[in-house]
């Protein structure tokens, strides 16, 4: 193999593999440790860079870090990442003083259409600039999804309206109650961008006979919806949810506090093909929710304009060898009675106000083309964001594309090309302080996984804007973040000193290096100290080393960066160092951008 | 040394041997020696050997005396016996161990103060006596522990870190060994563990007393430009002889070679140790040719390394002695002790 080049940003990057994983690439391992300094606004800033709203994403965030977590890999239950980003969510000191305000104005006018997350970020990215940012939202509250779609007792409205505010009071043209019909309008109106986070607003309709003759049949986002805004107040004892996504989810638990007694979620397919996170799914069946599996929905039977209930066929699946489920047979018909039924089997999106004439290409499924990475579309100036651009993802990825677009807007206004995208940075520094003393926590600490505390299930239904976490308390706190690798302490190599004395390969806990003649990959995984079949996890290569011309190889995939190489080695070749992944956003030529200064 | 101990936490995929365990079951304490310490790789060089072995630690005793090689034997295999002697009197130690349990497998650690200069009688008299053990003789050419004052071993002329020569000719452990019909004597480098780990294996199958010469280098004392014993000087010089390749007794040889370049040596246990000769001149066998080759080399400054004479039919000290093959400890009490009647036997014969 070459020698690899870790000056490249994305080597290091990819070691610390939350951040890796996580669509805006928060610097997880950087908060976990200011929340073991105590150091909770620090982290909340940390964690505010990147994401915008720690408060809600260390609650109903998607969590893709969790699952990329090394520890997981180690001992099966990876860092509680999104716990800790709430404990910083909510011991964090106000933090207004500490972000940049609205800058001088530089003339230049912004349309963001929709209050959800994608344009809420372009705007918190784009306001210290100079920019007037003029968000209109249909609802009289701003949000999007996350008030609409995320019930209250998992994220309260305070939490939302906080960090909303502290983009919106820093001088964003909110228009409230204003839906906008007409995007040629719109244009017509002189802004020098618009920005369409408009979200996926349309829940899929299954169309089955009886689907028309009853009130009592509700497609789950638009239920949701009313829920949030105290249109819907109760719903019927008897409540099948068809669908088992995080959307069926909220719907189950929802209706469980305005009134249902018997909640059951209907799967089309068998358990560990459900599209809910397993956390959702627990929580759920904590709360006595029953998930019938194999049920495929048949019919609304409506009687006398009442819904009686739904018949559904029961199917049976093989499972195949490579772990895929076979056509299903029909095994029986089944009747299950009901007195509403909800529907959560995904959604669209709808761009009923957009004109087809205005010279934006719509592909197969009605949605326009978007750039993947400039999110422009054929329409210069006009740039789209969150699941309005590419379908149904989650708010982090709403965050990033708000990034990304802002950057893009930036430089189309500044009449720069916006495929030319600045580049991300990587500082390396030495966590050394002595002999054997590391600026970090380096000792191994085997805790188990902390478990989330939940109200009482007596308590939780008497209203549904009781929150059901209560959060870690100050003890699982201390030993959660001790839980955390420090996956961004790096091992770095020096080939020109080593003297190839084996001390590191023989220390190391995890057999993770190994010194050896160089081959290509596949051959070099084969001649590690323990075996490297994680072909998703890179190999480090070094330079040929002095004495013997052999090479150093690291296999990244379980090194738990306690750092006993470095200290065992006697000529410092190998040093512990601290990566900071620097990411751009949006900066005018005066340095000023969406990031705190102090 | 570290502050921090090494984490219990290691690879869920660790590929484990004949007897269930890991290598990190054959692992001791945390080595307080110097970052960077040849006797460090030793150890772990000990434990890899103990591993691919599949002998149980508790199978194992080890013995050591006074220096930086004799703390390592409570860096490796945790779980077996030791005991720590006075300085220069390991072989004592572990000739009566052995005489008391010949069920054990016994490795003695040891250095070149400990056993060159004080305990140079007790180790020409434990190989004289052909005691069944391994002994590693941890060779740095310094006192370590004493701020790096040249030992026995250090070549004339070598230089100490302040720059000062040796003026003395070193003592050869190994041709010492061949001299005194130690049957056999290996020397490897810590640095080398393709060839040391083998060597090990073989040197622990043999049945009688093994000698392996370590060269190990000491980076904090000896490990500078001008030292013999460096490992970069060891490296540039090593000329290799016989690459030992140890075979167990119910392995297959797969390695391919010319016959004449390859011959098996079959050990006591059944177990083989395949020769495979770098230097077609030398053979490992031939005692009085294998010391003039290595006298040869050495005057030349080259470090002959590799398994340097074995003795295919050598008798240990219980053969000689024809003694019981169970541990004292599990023979019944009467035997052991056959009372006052059987001594006044005893005594009779010599009134």
């Amino acid at each position: 193999m070459k020698p690899t080049n870790s000056s490249d940003p994305d080597h290091f990057h990819r070691v610390v593999d939350c951040q890796w994983g996580c669509p805006a690439h928060t610097d997880v391992p950087r908060y976990i440790r200011q929340i073991a300094q105590g150091d909770f606004t620090g982290a909340y800033l940390e964690n505010r860079k990147s994401n915008v709203f720690p408060g809600v994403l260390g609650r109903v965030c998607d969590r893709p870090c969790e699952p990329a977590c090394r520890r997981g890999r180690l001992d099966e239950t990876p860092v509680a990442i999104c716990r800790l980003k709430r404990v910083a969510a909510d011991l964090s000191d106000d933090i207004r003083d500490k972000l940049p305000p609205k800058g001088p104005s530089n003339g230049k006018r912004i349309a963001c259409v929709g209050a959800g997350c994608a344009s809420l970020t372009v705007a918190n990215d784009l306001l210290p600039l100079g920019y007037d940012i003029t968000i209109f939202e249909q609802h009289d509250k701003p949000g999007g999804l996350m008030r609409t779609n995320i019930p209250s007792f998992r994220l309260p409205a305070e939490v939302l309206d906080d960090e909303i505010n502290l983009i919106v009071e820093r001088g964003v043209d909110l228009r409230l109650n204003t839906a906008v019909t007409s995007m040629t309008e719109l244009l017509d109106e002189g802004f020098d961008a618009v920005f369409v986070g408009t979200g996926a607003p349309r829940g899929k309709d299954l169309e089955l006979p009886g689907r028309h003759d009853s009130d009592r049949i509700h497609i789950g986002i638009d239920w949701l919806e009313s829920v949030a805004f105290d249109h819907t107040e109760e719903i019927g004892e008897n409540v099948l949810i068809i669908g088992v996504g995080n959307t069926a989810m909220d719907c189950c638990r929802s209706a469980l506090r305005l009134g249902g007694k018997n909640v059951s979620v209907l799967a089309r397919k068998p358990r560990g093909w459900f599209k809910a996170s397993a956390w959702e799914l627990e929580d759920a069946e904590e709360e006595d929710v029953s998930i019938l599996i194999n049920h495929s929905p048949k019919a609304f039977i409506v009687e006398d304009g009442v819904l009686k209930g739904m018949t559904f066929d029961k199917l049976h699946y093989d499972i195949t060898d490579n772990n895929k489920l076979s056509k299903p047979q029909v095994l029986e018909e089944v009747f299950l009675p009901c007195d509403d039924v909800i529907l959560a089997i995904g959604q669209d999106n709808a761009f009923p106000w957009i004109e087809r004439d205005i010279g934006m290409r719509f592909n197969q499924y009605d949605a326009p083309d978007v750039d993947e990475v400039t999110h422009g579309v054929e329409v210069p100036g006009v740039f789209f964001g969150g699941d309005s651009a590419f379908g149904p993802k989650n708010i982090i990825w709403a965050v990033e594309h708000g990034h990304r677009a802002a950057i893009s807007i930036h430089k189309y206004c500044a009449g720069e090309d916006i495929t030319e995208r600045p580049a991300r940075g990587m500082n390396l520094l030495s966590t050394k302080m002595g002999i054997h003393e590391w600026s970090y926590s380096n000792d191994f600490d085997d805790s188990e996984r902390r478990q989330m505390r939940h109200v009482e299930l007596t308590e939780r239904f008497k209203n549904i804007r009781i929150e059901v976490e209560l959060g870690f308390d100050p003890e699982q706190t201390a030993r959660e973040v001790e839980r955390c690798l420090n996956c961004d302490v790096q091992t770095v190599f020096s080939a020109k000193d080593c003297i190839e004395c084996d001390a590191c390969m023989d220390v190391c806990p995890v057999y993770c290096l190994t010194i050896t003649d160089n081959c290509d990959e596949a051959d070099l995984r084969t001649r590690l100290r323990a075996p490297a079949s994680n072909a998703e996890q890179i190999l480090f290569v070094s330079d040929a080393l002095p004495q013997t011309g052999k090479v150093m190889v690291k296999d990244e995939n379980l090194c738990i960066h306690c750092g006993l190489c470095a200290e065992r080695c006697p000529t410092g070749a190998w040093d512990m160092r601290k990566s900071q992944l620097i990411i751009p956003y949006a900066t005018d030529k005066e340095g000023r951008c969406q990031l705190t200064t102090g | 040394m570290s502050y921090i101990t090494k984490p219990a936490i290691t690879h869920p995929d660790l590929p484990r041997n004949a007897v269930g365990l890991t290598l990190r079951d054959y692992e001791g304490s945390m080595s307080t020696l110097c970052a960077g310490c040849g006797h460090d790789s030793v150890s772990a060089a000990i434990m890899q050997a103990y591993f691919e072995l599949a002998i149980e630690p508790h199978r194992v005793a080890k013995v050591s005396g006074i220096g930086c090689s004799s703390k390592t034997p409570t860096y490796f295999l945790g779980g077996a016996h030791g005991f720590n002697s006075v300085h220069g009197r390991m072989p004592s130690i572990a000739t009566g161990a052995n005489a008391a349990n010949r069920q054990l497998q016994y490795i003695g650690v040891s250095g070149d103060g400990d056993s060159l200069s004080i305990g140079l009688g007790q180790f020409a008299h434990a190989i004289r006596r052909n005691v069944n053990m391994l002994y590693m003789l941890e060779n740095n050419g310094v006192y370590g522990l004493t701020k790096g004052q040249f030992s026995a071993s250090a070549d004339k002329g070598s230089k100490a870190k302040k720059g000062d020569a040796n003026a003395y000719s070193p003592i050869d452990p190994a041709l010492l060994a061949i001299s005194l019909g130690c049957t056999f004597v290996g020397r490897s480098f810590s640095g080398d563990k393709e060839h040391l780990v083998p060597l090990i294996k073989s040197a622990i199958s043999h049945s009688g007393f093994a000698l392996l010469d370590i060269i190990s280098p000491c980076v904090t004392f000896n490990d500078h430009e001008g030292s013999t014993k460096s490992y970069a000087h060891t490296r540039e010089h090593m000329r290799e002889t016989v690459y030992a390749d140890f075979v167990g007794q119910h392995e297959e040889i797969v390695t391919r070679v010319e016959p004449g370049e390859y011959r098996q040596v079959t050990m006591h246990d059944g177990s083989r140790v395949g020769l495979r000769r770098v230097d077609d001149t030398y053979d490992p066998t031939d005692r009085i040719s294998a010391i003039s080759y290595i006298e040869k080399y050495r005057a030349g400054g080259a470090v002959v390394t590799g398994l340097l004479y074995v003795e295919e039919s050598s008798e240990d000290m219980h053969s000689t002695l024809g003694s019981a093959e169970q541990a004292m400890s599990d023979l019944p009490y009467e035997k052991l002790n056959p009372g006052a009647e059987a001594l006044k036997r005893i005594q009779a014969r010599w009134r």
